[in-house]
């Protein structure tokens, strides 16, 4: 189709065969965009509209169901922005507010690990500048196949290095995250980027274009043809070839990081001036979602001239210049006494800025190229997209694999066999030590850093002379997810807001990335509703909103889909950061204490997929109130210094909690089971964790246990340089620590 | 005392070198890279980062930024300067430093709190240390492997221009272990690890770095009197 295709063409040839197959729109689709506009759509129209309109920008599937997420009044009682913005915003005290939101990029990371990852990191940056914060943290949420999978190989080490390359180099720390492993993530690995930014109260900034005469200004990189269609084509359908159509080209963007680190000050220095009425940031979908959503958001008007864009191939017709997704990039509506300002501050610090059109009044987007209008929409019809409440079945299979317990699978049964158990478990991919790809992440720039992998949260400074603080975890688990939805989400949802309380701090807000398969299967749609359910009724429960997040749909390879896998990211705030107890057993001669309540629980567990590869029965009970009395118990232990350490129990249960501390702080234990030692060492029950006490403080630790009505068991006592279960087994640390930390690099060295 | 933090565009631990200028307790002046001009300070820090994004060699731009034009006859005429990280790599580009920082042996980014020796306690940046010292100290860089030619090498050895060095093996294949060095008149140093990452043990792995900018405050106030 020429790019010549302006609106008075269209309307003179309605008849005009249009490839809106090709571009992923259905029939019906395409239908609704010739009634909306009355005739046929030009050529850049279409593009725009199909970009809008993708899974990936307009959320048709899912939204439906995450409308559930909105949170209640009580919920929303800390929120100064919820979901609809870029992101949350989060008041947290002193006059600070804090934005976090988490994002994947799943399918650019497996077509190009290093540029796929990389960009990811830079997507959700900007993100998090667009609201007006000064981005201060990333963490990573990351899902392979397995961990000796010949294309693991090459996956696992590009994604780090892109993150590497990309966070490092605009000064992040990288202080989180997951690295977990499973045969469903062979062909469609799971690469979540959280970003965290802080900023006054005064400094939010909104994503509208008001006031007619203000201009528009694109600011950052030049528009290239790199990732037209990205986001659209590859996260909006599964990679093709299945029925022997050709596969959709890849198209994957490429990162400059100095170039975002520069917007990043620019865009700061601009807010701080007062130059700016509205910001948006350019990701999926490029100029097109940008001029939409601005105008959408606003007074409903925009001209645009595309022959103002620069470009860096000047061989770019609309259609392309709408679509590409050119990183680094962002738009401003600036009030016209402005202007020259802000091209001063962009000068500074050599961003290129250029006027591209205006604010009008008129409640129409309109763009020129060349002389010709080729596009002349109501905004709002494409900023919205289409609503498909899609069928939706139980998994066929769900009721066997339930029933399918792990009751029947051999248990170790003698000491000896527990301390196979333990080592066999410690070195397996997805409980082995992460230093591999950590290392290669910066964790102390910007010098806030308190805690950080392998700690069970991400803990930061925000203020220096009041020690406030913000932490972060992520978590997710897809096998428990596959055996229920809605309760393996809770689980995610509950270790993350476990994990956050390790550091100190209290939980008060919630992000989410949902990756799920294709929409159109309805046992994945069932999977998706029962998540979502599962996470509005659990935060609700816990009486904290969910700020935002990200669905990420056709992860699936053929018809395979990946395991249900919501990943769930939990901010909480801090008093004092000085009062953190770490991970680590420090000090010796403290008292160690297991508190919370095991069951016999193994469905979905570690034991149960490391040791017989099964996944079947139920995942373990979700005892929110329990985890909340949990939550206060540490974080009142913490502030008052009765805590030397303090470490959540997740995969692996208490065996793999107490090698992890035994190393963390160069310290081992002597301690006692309660109970069948198989079940004490290796459940997975939740709402539980591992401390030691601060010498001298054990009585005031337990009237604190008391009275928060949490069971506390006392195990035994840190010192010496083994893990010792009496009467069972005991492990010298170096052995431990030979096993935990050769794993990784062995594989990708 | 006023001490100048130089930011590049691409510049990263500009805010730790200044609050580590604070935690001294002299005075942190920040400078910018497109201004000639030192603003009169005493000595000057080239803090870690990407200068101009590095895509090219570390530091090979940034050697001819208006503000290195002022520093580099500055530092030949005895201001202390030091350079960390991204700095040593520009110091060794401005040739006020030998030699030159390379890939890291196993090629990704290292970061790693490491144990360094403290080989020279007389330059204006280690006085307050003592020779042989143990320091700990991270380490985060993808260019820190140290190279230069066997006589340079050996006659940094031969003057006690080695500075500091890696106690274990060096995590990035450093020549002869070296972590850092300094010019012949001995008050420009270069650091590869990180000590604006080590000045408190809520932040750091230690407080063990603080010494590098305490040293030189000392200094300044002794040759004040």
């Amino acid at each position: 189709m020429s790019d010549k295709d302006t609106v008075e063409v269209a309307a003179d040839t309605p008849e005009l065969s249009q490839p809106f197959a090709a571009l992923g729109l259905t029939p019906d689709e395409y239908e609704k965009i010739r009634q909306i506009l009355g005739r046929r759509p030009t050529a850049a129209e279409l593009a725009l509209y199909s970009v809008m309109w993708s899974e990936h920008c307009s959320y048709k599937s899912s939204k439906v169901h995450v409308r559930k997420l909105a949170p209640n009044e009580q919920q929303s009682a800390a929120l100064l922005a919820g979901i609809g913005s870029n992101a949350g915003v989060v008041d947290i005290g002193q006059g600070y507010a804090v934005t976090f939101k988490i994002e994947s990029h799943n399918h650019p990371s497996f077509v190009e690990p290093h540029q796929g990852a990389a960009t990811g990191v830079g997507g959700i940056v900007r993100d998090i500048l667009a609201m007006g914060a000064r981005p201060v943290a990333v963490m990573d949420a990351l899902r392979f196949g397995p961990a000796d999978a010949h294309d693991t190989a090459r996956v696992l080490p590009g994604v780090v290095s892109g993150i590497s390359f990309y966070g490092n180099c605009l000064g992040l720390p990288n202080i989180g995250g997951e690295l977990a492993f499973d045969a469903c993530y062979s062909g469609n690995p799971l690469v979540n980027a959280l970003c965290v930014g802080v900023m006054r109260h005064a400094d939010l900034k909104s994503a509208v274009a008001t006031g007619p005469g203000n201009k528009v200004i694109l600011f950052g990189s030049r528009t290239g043809p790199d990732g037209v269609g990205g986001a659209s084509v590859l996260a909006s359908a599964t990679f093709g070839g299945a029925e022997g159509k050709a596969a959709k080209r890849p198209s994957v963007q490429v990162g400059d990081p100095f170039m975002e680190k520069l917007l990043v000050e620019c865009c700061l220095e601009l807010y701080a001036a007062g130059l700016i009425e509205g910001i948006q940031d350019l990701g999926a979908a490029g100029i097109a979602c940008a001029t939409t959503e601005l105008a959408a958001g606003g007074d409903g008007g925009m001209n645009v001239n595309l022959d103002d864009i620069p470009l860096r191939d000047p061989t770019l017709g609309p259609a392309e210049i709408l679509m590409s997704e050119s990183q680094e990039r962002m738009m401003a509506v600036v009030s016209p006494a402005n202007v020259a300002s802000f091209f001063r501050v962009c000068a500074k610090w050599d961003v290129e800025a250029t006027v591209i059109g205006e604010v009008t009044g008129d409640g129409t987007l309109t763009m020129t190229w060349r002389g010709g209008t080729v596009v002349r929409i109501p905004p709002r019809t494409a900023a919205d997209g289409p609503v498909y409440d899609r069928p939706m079945s139980r998994p066929a299979d769900l009721d066997t694999l339930q029933a399918a317990g792990p009751d029947g699978l051999e248990r170790p049964k003698d000491g000896p066999a527990l301390r196979e158990t333990l080592v066999t478990l410690l070195g397996a991919p997805e409980l082995a030590d992460k230093s591999w790809v950590t290392a290669q992440y910066d964790r102390y720039v910007r010098g806030n850093t308190v805690l950080a992998m392998p700690d069970d949260g991400g803990l930061l400074r925000v203020d220096e002379q009041s020690q406030l603080g913000i932490a972060l975890a992520t978590d997710g688990n897809g096998r428990y997810c596959r055996l229920d939805p809605y309760q393996g989400t809770q689980l995610a949802l509950s270790e993350a807001y476990r994990n956050v309380a390790m550091t100190g701090a209290r939980p008060m807000a919630v992000t989410n990335c949902l990756n799920f398969g294709a929409p159109e299967d309805p046992a994945v749609m069932w999977e998706l509703a029962e998540a979502v359910r599962g996470l509005a009724d659990g935060c609700a429960e816990l009486g904290i909103p969910v700020t935002g997040g990200n669905v990420s749909l056709y992860n699936q390879t053929g018809n395979n889909a990946i395991l249900p896998t919501p990943v769930i990211g939990v901010l909480g705030v801090h008093d004092d950061v000085r009062c953190r107890p770490g991970a680590g057993f420090t000090t010796e001669g403290a008292q160690v204490v297991l508190l919370g309540t095991t069951r016999d629980e193994f469905g979905g567990s570690s034991w149960a997929h490391v040791i017989h590869g099964h996944l079947g029965g139920r995942p373990p009970t979700v005892d929110l109130d329990a985890e909340r009395r949990l939550a206060s118990l540490v974080v009142a232990a913490a502030r008052e210094g009765l805590l030397a350490s303090a470490h959540d129990l997740s995969d692996g249960g208490l065996a793999i909690a107490l090698a992890e501390s035994c190393l963390r702080g160069a310290q081992g234990c002597r301690i006692t089971l309660p109970g069948d030692p198989f079940t004490a060492l290796f459940s997975e029950s939740s709402a539980r964790a591992l401390v030691s006490v601060t010498p001298g403080q054990e009585a005031k630790f337990a009237a604190l246990c008391a009275a928060n009505e949490t069971p506390a068991t006392e195990l035994g006592v840190t010192g010496g340089n083994t893990l010792a279960v009496k009467a069972t087994f005991e492990v010298p640390l170096a052995e431990l620590a030979q096993v935990w930390e050769i794993t990784l690099p062995a594989l990708f060295s | 005392m006023q001490i100048g933090v130089v930011t590049f565009p691409g510049s990263l631990d500009d805010t730790d070198a200044a609050r580590a200028v604070r935690y001294a307790g002299a005075e942190p002046v920040s400078l910018w890279h497109a201004d000639r001009d030192l603003r009169g300070v005493d000595a000057v820090i080239l803090p870690g980062g990407f200068s101009y994004g590095d895509y090219l060699r570390c530091g090979a731009i940034a050697r001819f930024s208006p503000v290195m034009a002022e520093l580099v006859p500055a530092a030949r005429a005895g201001l202390p300067v030091l350079g960390i990280c991204n700095g040593f790599q520009i110091l060794c580009e401005a040739h006020l430093l030998p030699g030159a920082l390379t890939r890291n042996a196993d090629l990704r980014f290292i970061t790693r709190d490491v144990r360094l020796k403290v080989d020279n306690a007389k330059t204006p940046w280690t006085a307050g240390y003592v020779s042989g010292q143990q320091l700990l100290v991270p380490l985060k860089s993808g260019e820190g492997a140290f190279a230069a030619d066997e006589a340079t090498l050996d006659a940094l050895e031969a003057t006690g221009r080695v500075v500091v060095r890696y106690d274990s093996d060096a995590p990035n294949g450093s020549a002869r272990g070296i972590a850092g060095i300094c010019s012949e008149a001995g008050n420009v140093v270069g650091l590869m690890p990180h000590p604006e990452h080590a000045i408190d043990a809520l932040t750091g792995p230690s407080a063990d770095g603080l010494g590098f900018f305490a040293s030189v405050v000392h200094e300044f106030a002794g040759a004040a009197r």
